[in-house]
């Protein structure tokens, strides 16, 4: 029998993908002009020139013009202006692609894994520890380094999975927990003699050894980025193509018939938060691994994963746990990291602008119905959820 | 169940019963942690040697009390023995009703009196009980003010990840117009006004445009974090003169309360936020358990179409609670510049919103329950700062994550039935 | 219409969803003194019309009168200020509150609560209309048919004038049922009028005044209540049905599935399977009949594997799968049509093809190692449309987008689709319209047919007297008694009750049509 796939849902599917492309734009557009308003008001200078806002307006929008034109454009050089800008922005944008990914699994298993940032910081423990202390042939040594943050980042979410398994007990509490458990055993084991440099007491850990340190393609870009690129179409076949993902998509959207139809669900759980961990892990394992700008990777220190945890939380949204989706939000954000660094340096406005684009971004987006009243061409999607299973 | 009426035919359906599996978990978890705790002191107190002495006052106190010394090796083998029969209690099902609740309190107390003991003793240096007791206040109070902001918000059905970050632009808030009005009372009325338009972002983006409430709490995190950082950077620093030069707060003698030896000076000689604190916690109880507003708040976190149906605006008594609650999470966040006489710097107030909503959960989202919960999360980590200066064998690290240890036990159903509102979290698209 | 008389008039109400109209220009008249019955399938438009007329929900057009005064209702307290009370049919209960306060929810008086006058309030109520109730009691301690009477004083204590009773009796025992008709019986002599909305025909007859019906979101006409059965259900159908099914008479063989002193606790200890023993044997139907919330459930979960029992064995064509999981109770044999279909029965957002296979996505010939096999599993799915005339314009349609009865159609050919030892079916027509029903009946019987052991969870006795060979009763978690289909109906609902078979048959008839004439 022929299959004659309904015109009418595929036009709505249409115009919904189509919706959401114009809501993500309208929620860039937004967050960059909420952006602007912030930076004129915290300016003390620029607001000093709205005294005269009604005897010389010019003095005032042409200051705030100044100001504003001056940071986006530092910015938008930063992220994509020159080959080098490009590849500081894959630098960034790599880890927070792999931990974007593992948010994503777990989301689409209907499991908010909050705890990628505890993830990370296992990850990239267990990467540096290996990076300085052991010492193996080239290739080998930095195959070891990044199997074992892969590792100690799926233990530590699947120790999530395996408590909400077990008991029922709600993975956001225990992640935010874990969260705090992994950094205050990352800063008891700075500590350690194994972890100290020796002859120094600061929490500063020994450099990685060149042989565990990922391969420099071009400036700043190596080959954890390609790694994650990897990752992202492992995660992608993983999840349309295998029985796993059957499971873990099914499990999401309805554990309860899922377990009816003879799947695990506690199991799936466990796999799920493992995988979503090992991401994570993947994600510290690139900073600590990974050469920055002066071609050696940083020491492993108290907040050397930063803020990864939270970051890939909105490249997931943003990306909606999809792969390749999450590819293009980890560059995105990944580009407002790398131009936030140049806007700093070029425009003396601080990079903390960033992480304020980033949350508005994600708020507009998760909020179709702001986006299109204030930019009244822009329609909402009919589904704006932005987590869950199938959402 | 009491039945007033004697004619009543409404007897529960009586079903042969037998102990849930939550329960039988819960009672062996319990009793199995015990009996650990209780062998790792008795192993430990062997190794015990000295006395620990206790210095119940400071030295400028006006009643002097004297330093109480125990003796090592007894007292931890007492507190090990006490921990132990109370887990084999457990474990052996025998314990009912209120003698496991005897059981419960006289382990926890002899877990810490055993383990103080065991790190005090033998040290050159005397264990400062007042000292504890005034950090545990100290750490306590944004504790407790934060909880309550998530018991009002969770009552609702409005989950309140965004604890933090309404914390994080309280402290911002009030440091910055204190520091230009000097005025605490102009200081913390702008620490409230911002918790309450955090609370207002986690309430329009929960309750109107229905975004998910973890994920929303996240976010605004971050967006509190970056905020106050880019404005902080921007103009704050530049000026840190003017705009960042905190009004000392005074504290608050209550007399006579205040000349009690040991918790007076502790209790009765501080700021106005730390009475703030503690009044609110009766306060919100009675707002809870004992008004209209409460009962409708209850009503809307448990079963918001009942409400509806009864003709209770489901959204407008959630948007009541969630910016009721920004007022305690803005005191609580004033505490952390304002309250302490601190500058801002950037992410000062490092994670105590989650601690604040681990004490919500611990407490089961009762405000007394939560409130007692955050002292005790105050009072272990005063512990771990006391004991670093001690300079005892057990790095302060390890006492510091005890408050996020024993929240997943507690989640994870293993002390005890922890039951969410029922629509915790839930939009209302009725 | 008439506006000068007393009552309430619903004229020409309509209510849409979208491109979808649920309630079609309506109009209904509800006297004082009458129970006016509102019968319709499932999805008929009933709750959606009484939830306009409750201020739930916001009529597209049409008009509300009462007592001849035009009303415009946005929420419930206008409507209640009306006098219009509504019993729901799930239970607008807060459980962790108590009976006075759940009461005194949306009209507590001043800002501090007066519990003792409350409290005085639940009493006086309760003498007042013969309907005691514990003001302390919490309401999730209480059994449902205590929480329906707190749910009726709720509409009494606004001194409701007009009561609407949303499918009042699905949850309850026989003799709540009854309790329940002579309290409306007292209402209505009151001079009260009460809005009985429901599709279970006999209540109809035995309660109403006058009978309306309504089909597709229209009023189809107006009967009475001398009315036939098979009038009314023609009306409620649109098409002359057969409530009957046509089967052979059983021919068992061997026992397939056989239990033996089942003990099973719900999650808070309770034992709500106290040692049953059955066998269900090859090529019959073995029907669990009884009163919803009576073990029959955790029984089925149980026998699945989702639930591991406390005592008794359960086996399964010899070998024993008392602790089995599901995944090994399905391979071996045992299908499972589960009674909350939403909840338990298919994944919503997966396709109709992914969840045609949803039990078997990693076995052979359906996956390769880790790998799907996606085009045989829309290979799959296209035959079992076919097969099971499953309505739907592509098999890659979310199966959200099916109506009950093809949703229910897609359950049941994923588990008929491979070879079974014994069905398990709870509840399995519950929210389907009746062609469907017809279907599904047909595909059980011939599942029979074909040696299969078919075991039937049912609270209608419709359904049990259609399709069973044997018939067995549970009460409060144990087995009452098995008994033949043909066994009155007297009989089993006082079985339902819990009165063991000899008893039953020899207690008076309860005639209930005989009360109200």
């Amino acid at each position: 029998m022929a299959e004659e796939p309904a015109d009418d849902a595929r036009r709505a599917a249409l115009r919904d993908r189509g919706r959401r492309w114009a809501t993500t734009a309208g929620s860039i557009l937004l967050a960059l002009l909420v952006g602007a308003v912030l930076m004129i008001v915290s300016d003390p200078d620029v607001i000093s020139q709205y005294a005269y806002l009604f005897t010389a307006p010019q003095l005032a929008l042409g200051a705030s013009w100044t100001k504003v034109a001056g940071a986006y454009s530092a910015l938008l050089a930063g992220a994509v202006g020159s080959p080098a800008a490009l590849a500081a922005t894959a630098w960034q944008a790599a880890p927070l692609i792999a931990a974007g990914l593992g948010v994503g699994i777990a989301f689409r298993a209907g499991l908010f894994n909050i705890g990628a940032q505890g993830q990370a910081i296992w990850g990239s423990i267990a990467a540096a520890y290996v990076g300085f202390a052991w010492s193996l042939p080239p290739v080998v040594h930095l195959l070891v380094a990044v199997v074992a943050g892969v590792l100690f980042g799926a233990v530590w979410g699947g120790i999530v999975g395996l408590i909400k398994a077990k008991t029922g007990a709600h993975e956001v509490i225990v992640t935010i927990m874990m969260n705090f458990i992994a950094a205050s055993s990352l800063a008891w084991l700075l500590l350690t003699p194994a972890f100290l440099r020796p002859g120094r007491i600061d929490p500063l850990a020994p450099p990685i050894q060149p042989s565990a340190a990922f391969p420099v393609i071009y400036g700043q870009l190596h080959v954890g980025f390609l790694v994650a690129l990897v990752a992202a179409a492992i995660v992608w076949w993983l999840m349309e193509r295998s029985t796993i993902g059957f499971a873990i998509r099914a499990v999401g959207s309805n554990a309860s018939a899922a377990a009816t139809a003879g799947m695990n669900v506690a199991g799936t759980t466990m796999v799920t938060m493992a995988i979503s961990g090992a991401l994570a892990g993947l994600a510290g394992v690139m900073y600590a691994l990974g050469p920055g700008a002066n071609a050696v990777a940083t020491p492993l220190s108290l907040g050397l994963v930063g803020s990864v945890g939270f970051d890939a939380l909105t490249v997931a949204l943003l990306g909606r746990s999809r792969p390749v989706g999450t590819v293009l939000a980890g560059l995105l954000f990944g580009g407002l990291h790398s131009g936030g660094l140049a806007m700093q340096s070029l425009a003396q406005t601080p990079l903390t602008l960033s992480t304020v684009l980033q949350a508005l971004i994600v708020l507009f987006v998760a909020a179709p119905a702001i986006v299109s009243a204030l930019i009244p061409k822009v329609r909402a999607p009919r589904r704006p959820a932005l987590v869950g299973g199938e959402a | 169940m009491t039945t007033t009426h004697p004619t009543t035919l409404d007897v529960p359906l009586e079903l042969d019963r037998t102990e849930s599996a939550a329960a039988r978990r819960a009672r062996l978890s319990t009793g199995a942690l015990m009996l650990v705790l209780g062998a790792l002191m008795a192993w430990l107190g062997f190794g015990t040697s000295g006395d620990a002495s206790y210095a119940l006052s400071d030295a400028f106190a006006a009643v002097q009390l004297p330093t109480v010394a125990l003796p090592g090796l007894p007292v931890v083998l007492v507190c090990a023995l006490l921990t132990l029969l109370a887990g084999a209690g457990f474990v052996s099902g025998r314990l009912w009703g209120r003698a496991k609740a005897s059981a419960a309190t006289i382990a926890a107390a002899a877990i810490v009196l055993g383990f103080v003991t065991w790190a005090a003793a033998g040290r050159p240096f005397s264990f400062p009980v007042q000292n504890q007791l005034a950090g545990t206040i100290a750490l306590a109070t944004p504790l407790v003010l934060g909880a309550l902001c998530g018991v009002l918000c969770e009552n609702a059905g409005v989950v309140n990840v965004a604890i933090e970050g309404q914390f994080l632009t309280a402290a911002f808030t009030a440091a910055t117009v204190g520091s230009v009005t000097r005025s605490i009372t102009a200081a913390l009325v702008a620490g409230v006004i911002a918790g309450v338009l955090m609370g207002a972002m986690l309430a329009l983006f929960s309750i109107k445009y229905l975004v998910d409430q973890v994920v929303l709490g996240v976010v605004l995190n971050l967006f509190a974090s970056g905020l106050t950082g880019f404005v902080f950077d921007q103009l704050v620093q530049p000026n840190s003169t003017e705009l960042n030069r905190v009004p000392p707060i005074s504290r608050l003698e209550i007399p006579l309360l205040s000349d009690i030896p040991l918790i007076g000076p502790v209790l009765f000689n501080q700021t106005i936020l730390v009475y703030l604190a503690f009044v609110s916690v009766p306060v919100v109880w009675f707002l809870l358990y004992r008004t209209r507003w409460g009962l409708r708040v209850r009503s809307v976190g448990e079963h918001p179409e009942a409400a509806d149906t009864v003709g209770i605006n489901v959204r407008a008594v959630r948007w009541q609670a969630v910016l009721a609650g920004g007022v305690f999470a803005g005191l609580g966040g004033s505490f952390f510049t304002i309250g302490s006489s601190v500058s801002f710097i950037k992410d000062i107030t490092v994670g105590n919103g989650f601690i604040a909503l681990a004490a919500l959960i611990m407490g089961r989202w009762h405000p007394v329950r939560a409130a007692l919960m955050a002292v005790f999360f105050g009072f272990v980590t005063q512990l771990a700062s006391q004991l670093q200066t001690l300079q005892t064998p057990m790095p302060s690290q390890f006492l510091l994550m005890l408050p996020y240890l024993a929240t997943i036990i507690a989640v994870a159903g293993l002390i005890g039935r922890s039951r969410a509102p029922k629509a915790d979290g839930v939009p209302y698209t009725g | 219409m008439n506006h000068t008389s007393g009552g309430l008039q619903l004229a020409g109400i309509t209510k849409r969803f979208g491109s979808f109209t649920a309630v079609d220009s309506v109009d209904l008249e509800v006297r004082p003194g009458e129970i006016h019955c509102l019968l319709g399938e499932n999805g008929a438009g009933k709750s959606t019309l009484m939830n306009v007329l409750y201020g739930l929900l916001k009529p597209d057009e049409g008009q509300i009168v009462i007592d001849g005064s035009p009303q415009n209702f946005t929420n419930p307290r206008q409507a209640m200020a009306a006098g219009i009370g509504m019993v729901h049919q799930h239970f607008m209960l807060v459980d962790p509150f108590t009976v006075a306060e759940n009461l005194m929810l949306g009209r507590e008086g001043g800002f501090v609560l007066a519990k003792d006058a409350a409290r005085q309030r639940v009493r006086e109520l309760g003498e007042r209309y013969t309907m005691p109730v514990d003001p302390d009691a919490v309401i999730e301690d209480l059994p449902v048919g205590v929480q329906q009477r707190v749910e009726i004083l709720k509409a009494l204590a606004n001194d409701a004038q007009y009561l609407v009773f949303d499918e009042p009796t699905a949850v309850l025992t026989p003799q709540e049922i009854d309790d329940l008709m002579a309290v409306m019986d007292r209402l209505r002599s009151e001079g009260r009028a009460i809005v009985f909305i429901t599709h279970k025909l006999r209540e109809v007859r035995a309660v109403a005044d006058r009978i309306t019906v309504m089909r597709r979101g229209r009023i189809v006409g107006q009967a009475a209540p001398t009315a036939s059965e098979a009038e009314l259900a023609e009306m409620m159908v649109g098409r002359a049905i057969d409530l009957r099914v046509a089967k052979e008479a059983a021919a068992p063989g061997e026992p397939r599935l056989v239990v033996t002193g089942l003990k099973v606790a719900n999650t808070a200890g309770g034992i709500v399977v106290d040692g049953v023993d059955f066998d269900v044997r090859a090529g019959e139907t073995l029907c669990i009949a009884g009163v919803q919330g009576n073990g029959q459930s955790e029984l089925v979960d149980a026998l699945l594997g989702n639930v591991t029992p406390l005592e008794g064995t359960v086996t399964l064509d010899g070998t024993d799968i008392t602790r089995a999981t599901p995944r090994q109770t399905i391979d071996a044999g045992m299908g499972f049509v589960p009674e909350d279909r939403e909840a338990d029965g298919f994944v919503a957002p997966f396709t109709i093809a992914e969840n045609l296979v949803l039990n078997r996505s990693n076995q052979a010939p359906f996956a390769h190692g880790l790998a799907l096999d996606l085009a045989e599993i829309d290979r799959n799915a296209v035959a079992l449309r076919e097969e099971f005339d499953i309505r739907a314009q592509s098999v890659h349609d979310p199966i959200s987008s099916l109506s009950g009865g093809n949703k229910q159609k897609v359950v049941l050919a994923r588990e008929l689709s491979r070879p079974l030892s014994v069905l398990i079916a709870s509840q399995p027509t519950r929210g389907v319209d009746v062609g469907a029903i017809e279907f599904l009946h047909r595909r059980i019987v011939s599942e029979r047919d074909k040696g299969t052991a078919v075991l039937l969870v049912s609270t209608e006795l419709d359904e049990v007297e259609a399709l069973a060979d044997r018939v067995l009763v549970m009460y409060r978690g144990r087995v009452v008694g098995i008994v033949s289909p043909d066994t009155p109906r007297e009989v089993l609902g006082l079985m339902m009750a819990g009165v063991p078979l000899e008893d039953a048959q020899g207690a008076p008839r309860p005639g209930k049509e005989e009360n109200h004439g």
